[in-house]
This record gives C-alpha cells, structure tokens and sequence, in this order.
C-alpha cells in the first residue's frame, strides 16, 4: 500500500483543493478586516528609505500583518540579496 | 383572530431571537426557518416565523399560507395594522405563526426602532422569534441578524458559501445589538445542508468535518441533499412536519440539539462504501 501510493502519489481530490483554497483565502481575510489601511503606505515609504541605500524593487519587500496566538505580529521581509549597494552611499543620505 | 399565549410574566426574559442567516443566497434559510420554525412547534414552544426579506417575500409560500396573507410586517411598523392581524397562525399545529414581509420595493422600509419595538411585542407572546434573513450583506440581512440571541448559519458544503458563511459570522461577532453593548455575544451554530455523503466520500464535496474546522463553530445539524424538500416547498409544508423525509428529520435532530439534547448526527455516512474505496481506502 504505501509502495503503491509511493510510486503513484494520490492527486489531491477537489473537496482538497476546495479546503486548501478556503483556508488560505479565510485566513487572509480574517486577518485583512482587521488590518490597519497604513500597510500600502508603510509600505512605499519603506521602499523609498531603504531604496536611498541599495537598489530595490517593489516586489523585493512584504509587508505583512499576521498573528502569533495572541500576539499581533507585523511582519516586514526585505529581500536584498543580489540588490546593489548605490555607488555613492554619501549622496543617498539626506543631509 | 386570537390573540396566541396569555401574557407570560417573568417568562419574558426567556423569549429568543433566532436569526437563520448565510450571507449567500439559494442554501436553503427559508426552507430551514420554515423546518426549525416547524420543529420548535412540534416540540410545544410557542413559535413566530418572520420573513426579512422585504419585497421577496417566500416564507408565506414555503409555509403554505400565501392566500391568507393580509397585513404583513410593514403595516404593522407604519401602525396600519396591528400585530395580532398581520400574524397568520398555522393550520397544522397550533403553537406556530407566520408573520409575512411586504412586497414593497422600498428596501429600507425595516426601520431598526420600529423592527424592535415590533420584536419585543412578539417576546411577550412567544418562547422563539425565528427571523428569516435575506441573503446579502445589506439593510435587511443586518437588520435580521442585530437583534438576535441566537444565529444559525445555514451553509452547503461549496467554497463560495463556506466563504460567505465565514463573513456573516463576522458580522454578527461586530455588528449585532450584543457585540454594541458589549453584551454575551449572540449564540452561532453552524447547519450544514445539502449535504451528500456519497459525493464527500468520493472527495467531491468538502465534508462536514472539513466545514466544521474553517468556520470553528458548532455543528447543529446536518440536513442531506433530498428530494423530499423540493417537495415539501412544492406543497407548501415545512419539511420537519414529513416523517417520511430523511431532511425533516434531520431538521428535527438539529432542533432538539437546539434545545439543549444530545442526538448522534444522521445521514453524514453515504449507503454503502464503495468497491475502489474499501481496497485503497484512504486514512
């Protein structure tokens, strides 16, 4: 049975794929009516500080507000790997 | 007409407001106001089945008493009748009535101070008020919903009204009289109908564990998909008052675990598993 299932790994059935979906789909909207309408902005401004340093592109950072079991957790991942550093650091500092 | 129940004291504070509500549309909230409504009746409580649905009144049809409608819930919150005229008692069982909606077009003719004063009159003459709720997220589906004690979600195994089940529940959670006065929040049981266990054996149908587990709340009842239903719309007959109907009888569980009994669910497991099943059955 397992060797069975090994070699022919069972496609998920559509009530499945209907579970996964709802779950993903709820959970952001559970968390997005409680969401403070600033994420988009900090968002932005996030971007325009960081981006005085390295090159960075929008995609590059994720802004997120998320739940830890009690606790209110924002989440912000900044994706610099690969980004280049400005050539002339001095000048993206204002004064 | 008779006026229904003597006045009933300290009994008052008991009366319930149940809203049957599902955000989505066509799940079966009138077929299952018309059934609970029906059930709570068979069981000796003093019951009021409201239609909310101001200009697509259905409940009169769905109860069979469409010809005997006069005054309905709009004449009474604009004093053109009294509640007592507008109320239709049922035919087959004496603690039941129907109170109809109105066909107006006029959406927002369900004033909030009016649709009160009308309910606590109603509390003092009946043990339950069974608020039929239009579907959507609009003026009478949140009037419906604000006043209530108790919620019961009617929802079908299907991703749309699984999702639109999860927004009502939110509504209620933030926007019902209680979550206003900081009151105990009102009472949400979850009815799963047109459920059809030999699809959710086959992997067609998200099962009821699976609904149970998105919505996290509890599970009144499961109604499974049956022809008996469309029959008892049909004939004008709430399902719960046909013995015979697999669906009437699961309303009747679902209506005495309302009340407070312990019931094994029925019809959740499909006739027979089958042959492909058995041999590679699935943990």
């Amino acid at each position: 049975m397992r060797l069975l299932t090994y070699f022919f790994p069972p496609r998920p059935t559509s009530a499945a794929i209907a579970k996964e979906r709802l779950k993903i789909v709820l959970a952001h909207e559970r968390a997005g009516s409680h969401a403070p309408d600033f994420l988009p902005r900090l968002q932005k401004e996030l971007i325009d500080v960081i981006s005085r340093y390295v090159d960075i592109r929008d995609d590059m950072i994720r802004v997120n507000l998320g739940k830890a079991g009690e606790t209110s957790l924002l989440e912000i991942n900044i994706e610099i790997e690969g980004a280049k550093t400005k050539a002339k650091l001095g000048s993206a500092v204002p004064a | 007409m008779t006026k229904p129940g003597a006045a009933r004291g300290r009994e008052d504070l008991l009366a319930k407001v149940v809203a049957i509500t599902s955000g989505k549309g066509g799940v079966g909230k009138t077929t299952t106001a018309a059934a609970f409504a029906a059930g709570l009746a068979l069981r000796g409580h003093k019951t009021v089945v409201i239609d909310f649905d101001v200009g697509l009144r259905n409940l009169d049809l769905v109860m069979g008493c469409e010809r005997r409608v006069v005054f309905d819930f709009i004449n009474v919150i604009n004093g053109d009748a009294n509640l007592n005229q507008a109320l239709i008692k049922d035919k087959r069982n004496d603690n039941l009535y129907i109170f109809p909606t109105s066909q107006t077009r006029d959406k927002d003719a369900l004033k909030r101070d009016a649709v009160e004063r009308v309910l606590e009159e109603l509390k003092q003459q009946f043990d339950f008020i069974i608020c039929d709720s239009p579907a959507g997220i609009e003026h009478g589906a949140v009037t419906a919903l604000y006043f209530a004690d108790s919620a019961i979600i009617v929802t079908n195994p299907e991703v749309s009204s699984v999702r639109d089940s999860d927004r009502i529940i939110g509504i209620l959670a933030s926007r019902s009289r209680r979550a206003e006065r900081n009151e105990p929040p009102v009472e949400v049981n979850l009815l799963l109908t047109r459920y059809d266990p030999g699809r959710v054996a086959r992997g067609e149908m998200l099962t009821v564990e699976d609904v149970q587990e998105i919505l996290s709340i509890p599970l009144l009842g499961v109604i499974p998909e049956s022809e008996t239903v469309l029959r008892a719309s049909n004939t004008g007959t709430p399902v719960a008052f046909d013995e015979e109907s697999p669906a009437g009888r699961a309303y009747l569980d679902a209506v005495a675990r309302f009340l407070g009994e312990q019931r094994e669910m029925r019809f959740v497991q499909p006739e027979r598993r089958g042959f492909f099943r058995v041999l590679f059955g699935r943990a």
